[in-house]
């Protein structure tokens, strides 16, 4: 693989001359028919994706209940204005920062960069042992995974174990620390994901760009930092994009392997939302949080965009 | 040219319709069968209802020919349980005709509108006046006074003790505290004497759910000389906050944890330690002291997974005592499971038939008790020799019922309840001071179910 090969070029069919057939239909009633094929995907998309994100939106204005109140009542922002007096939810909004930018704009960005760049360098079956190890880590179902952390942190698990046959201390981050742990198990899953688009943006990197550095006597460390990493930065900032987004709606891992807890310890956003709308029947309350979640997203994406664009002035 | 666009808007609405699975023809039982929902926990080694309920479904279509009853265990945590059931009952798509649930729940589905009145039904039951009358008060609507629910069981709690470890300590059986305090003191002789044994247990936080709440908040809390004005005042109808007894409550659960003398906090905050207490820990000699119901023995009885028929010898109870041991001395709360018919069951008549003519009979209802080791609501049942002969300590338990206490039953209750396992959390992983939890308590209390609702305390 080295530079990418050209794209194929448009397929337009022949244009028309002017003057169509008399028999063939007006302009606007052409593009009606020509619309029919996708009327059904639109139904379903309308039905399935428009409709539920509808009815989300209008739910976090009312005070809905799962169980205890029968009616429904529209409440204006009352579920938002309550979100910023709740503690919890303060809390929540914290963990979830700390984890998104812990585990994934630090934790797999890095670790996923530097592993595709020292692969450049290895043997093929050390390649392969490594990016089947990590690889391993992303196919797993998100609960497997969480067990597997579980019995990984756990007080009596494998990383004690571990530790006591090097004669170090025990850990208990589970219980003391358990943001940390849910942030190094998803580092742990995640990795894979931007180990790959690394590689294939490092083997975009024209060779000759970076022979050139090289001739001029520039470090393995330097051609690194300036040849390299600015090729790929629209490659960094797309990932970063898509990791934060997988990241911020992460459940199962969490719930998994803490519930949220101890105490409110590891409860971010997702998780909150799940104890408000499930577990204490406030489903408006948690329709309500999971918009806020959804705007946090979006300022992310917006951020991300914004670095882009400034690339490609 | 139109035909096609007719077409077409047929065929795309046919299936938005089909894959919606609207229009008619998609329900799932018939006028000759029901679905019954029970919750079937997190230990799939207790078959104990599962297999009391096939036998019911068995001795019922045997009798009415051409019936079918469909038997729907939900495994989950019992949190989970109840989530997944309202999300049943909540579509005439997904109604069961019968379901199971703990009658703490029982008004927040009445107020939610998920069940059917059942008075027509009782008034025409000769059976329904054997049923005791705090039974059918739990069963009650609080707004409109019809009932709603059969009651299969009560239960009571009280302190089961391991009398060998206790001889151990030095601690003289038969073993029954005055105070909290006595409580406290066992355990601490206990923890010197007894490496490796787990003093005490209390139920904590809230991946316990609702056994945290009530074996092991609620127990101490309604002892405290508030008594049962501790948490709701009935004759205020408003729910009482900042009051001394339960920080003194909060100050127990924490002295038990800082001190180490319950469980690692790890396995008391862990999702399925109830099952892990009866089926390992009380068995296998490594905990002394459990505040815990009287079902305890469907654990070791010879139906159960792992049978252990030395309990009779090994284990003691006690009743709980009050705070101080003020009158009337002891403390019990109590709760229950009872059958409902879900407002949008699309069979109720064949659900009532199986109920009252099947799983009701007193024949049937001794069978689940002395099966279950729980306490017997139809006094019929509860003054049966075979009954309280079944279980050695169903006696005990039987006579806690003077001194118990029920919970509120009211819809808020369930976020109440969140807001003490959320408290008793914090304290016990020492996250937060007792006056913190239990100021953090009032605002949760105040915030679900209005300002206007709460009380303070005044001891």
């Amino acid at each position: 693989m080295t530079a990418l090969a050209p794209a194929p070029r448009g397929t337009g069919g022949d244009r028309r001359s002017r003057g169509a057939p008399a028999l063939s239909p007006a302009p606007a009633v052409r593009s009606l028919l020509r619309g029919l094929p996708t009327v059904p995907a639109v139904v379903l998309l309308v039905v399935f994706l428009a409709g539920p994100i509808a009815y989300c939106v209008y739910y976090a204005f009312t005070d809905m209940q799962l169980t205890g109140a029968s009616g429904t009542h529209f409440v204006g922002f009352d579920n938002f204005t309550r979100a910023l007096k709740d503690t919890d939810f303060l809390n929540a909004m914290w963990l979830t920062l700390v984890f998104v930018v812990g585990s994934a704009v630090v934790g797999q960005n890095t670790l996923g960069l530097a592993l595709a760049v020292l692969m450049q360098k290895a043997t093929r079956p050390v390649r392969a042992l490594v990016n089947g190890v990590v690889i391993a880590a992303w196919v797993l179902p998100e609960v497997v995974a969480g067990y597997l952390m579980y019995a990984f942190f756990f007080n009596q698990g494998s990383l004690n174990s571990l530790l006591d046959a090097l004669h170090l201390p025990d850990q208990n981050w589970l219980y003391t620390m358990p943001i940390l742990a849910v942030c190094l198990a998803n580092v742990w899953r995640g990795t894979a994901f931007s180990l790959m688009v690394f590689t294939a943006a490092i083997n975009d990197v024209p060779q000759e760009l970076v022979e050139a550095a090289e001739m001029d006597g520039a470090g393995p460390w330097q051609r690194l930092w300036r040849v390299v990493l600015p090729v790929i930065r629209p490659s960094i900032l797309t990932n970063l994009m898509l990791i934060t987004l997988q990241t911020l709606s992460v459940f199962g891992l969490i719930y998994t392997m803490t519930r949220g807890g101890p105490g409110n310890k590891s409860e971010t956003l997702p998780i909150f939302m799940y104890q408000q709308a499930f577990q204490n029947s406030l489903i408006g309350y948690g329709t309500a949080i999971a918009l806020v979640l959804l705007v946090v997203g979006a300022l992310f994406s917006v951020v991300y965009i914004r670095l882009l664009k400034l690339e490609d002035d | 040219m139109r035909s096609r666009i007719v077409t077409a808007a047929a065929f795309t609405a046919a299936t938005a319709l089909a894959v919606t699975g609207c229009g008619s023809g998609s329900s799932g039982s018939s006028a000759k069968s029901i679905k019954v929902v029970y919750w079937q926990n997190l230990d799939s080694a207790n078959k104990l209802q599962a297999n009391f309920l096939a036998s019911m479904v068995k001795e019922f279509t045997k009798a009415n020919p051409g019936t079918k009853v469909t038997l729907v265990p939900v495994v989950a945590s019992e949190n989970d349980y109840y989530t997944k059931l309202q999300l049943m009952m909540r579509s005439p798509a997904t109604a069961p005709d019968l379901v199971y649930e703990d009658t703490a729940l029982i008004n927040s589905d009445i107020a939610g509108g998920y069940l059917k009145p059942l008075d027509a039904y009782t008034a025409k039951w000769a059976d329904w006046s054997q049923y005791a009358k705090a039974a059918k008060g739990a069963v009650t609507g609080a707004s409109d006074g019809k009932t709603y629910a059969v009651p299969d069981d009560t239960d009571t709690r009280g302190i089961w003790y391991n009398k060998q470890l206790l001889q151990k300590a030095g601690i003289a059986v038969p073993w029954q505290p005055k105070t909290w305090a006595d409580v406290i003191a066992a355990a601490k002789k206990i923890k010197a004497k007894l490496p490796g044994v787990t003093p005490l247990n209390l139920y904590t936080g809230q991946a316990g759910g609702e056994a945290s709440s009530m074996q092991g908040f609620e127990m101490l809390l309604y002892g405290t000389p508030a008594g049962d004005k501790s948490l709701y005042d009935a004759s205020q109808k408003k729910w009482v906050v900042g009051s001394q007894g339960f920080k003194d409550s909060l100050d127990f659960v924490h002295t038990v944890y800082s001190e180490g003398l319950g469980p690692s906090k790890e396995q008391a905050l862990g999702a399925n330690f109830g099952t892990t207490v009866g089926t390992e820990l009380i068995p296998e000699g490594k905990l002394a002291i459990d505040i815990d119901g009287s079902w305890m023995p469907n654990n070791w009885s010879s139906a159960a997974a792992k049978p252990w028929k030395e309990w009779q010898s090994v284990m003691g109870t006690a009743a709980m005592p009050t705070q101080n041991g003020q009158a009337p001395g002891r403390t019990s709360m109590s709760g229950g499971w009872a059958w409902s018919i879900p407002a949008k069951a699309k069979n109720p008549d064949l659900a009532w038939k199986f109920l009252s003519t099947t799983l009701q009979t007193k024949t049937n209802a001794a069978k689940w008790n002395v099966t279950n080791a729980n306490i017997a609501v139809r006094t019929d049942v509860a003054s049966d020799p075979a009954y309280l002969n079944s279980v050695p300590t169903n006696k005990f338990f039987t006579e806690l019922v003077a001194d118990t206490h029920y919970r509120p039953g009211l819809p808020e209750y369930n976020q109440v309840s969140t807001a003490i396992q959320k408290a008793m959390e914090s304290v016990t992983t020492g996250q937060a001071s007792v006056d913190k939890a239990a100021s953090t308590f009032d605002n949760d209390v105040k915030a679900a179910v209005g300002d206007d609702k709460t009380v303070e305390g005044t001891s």
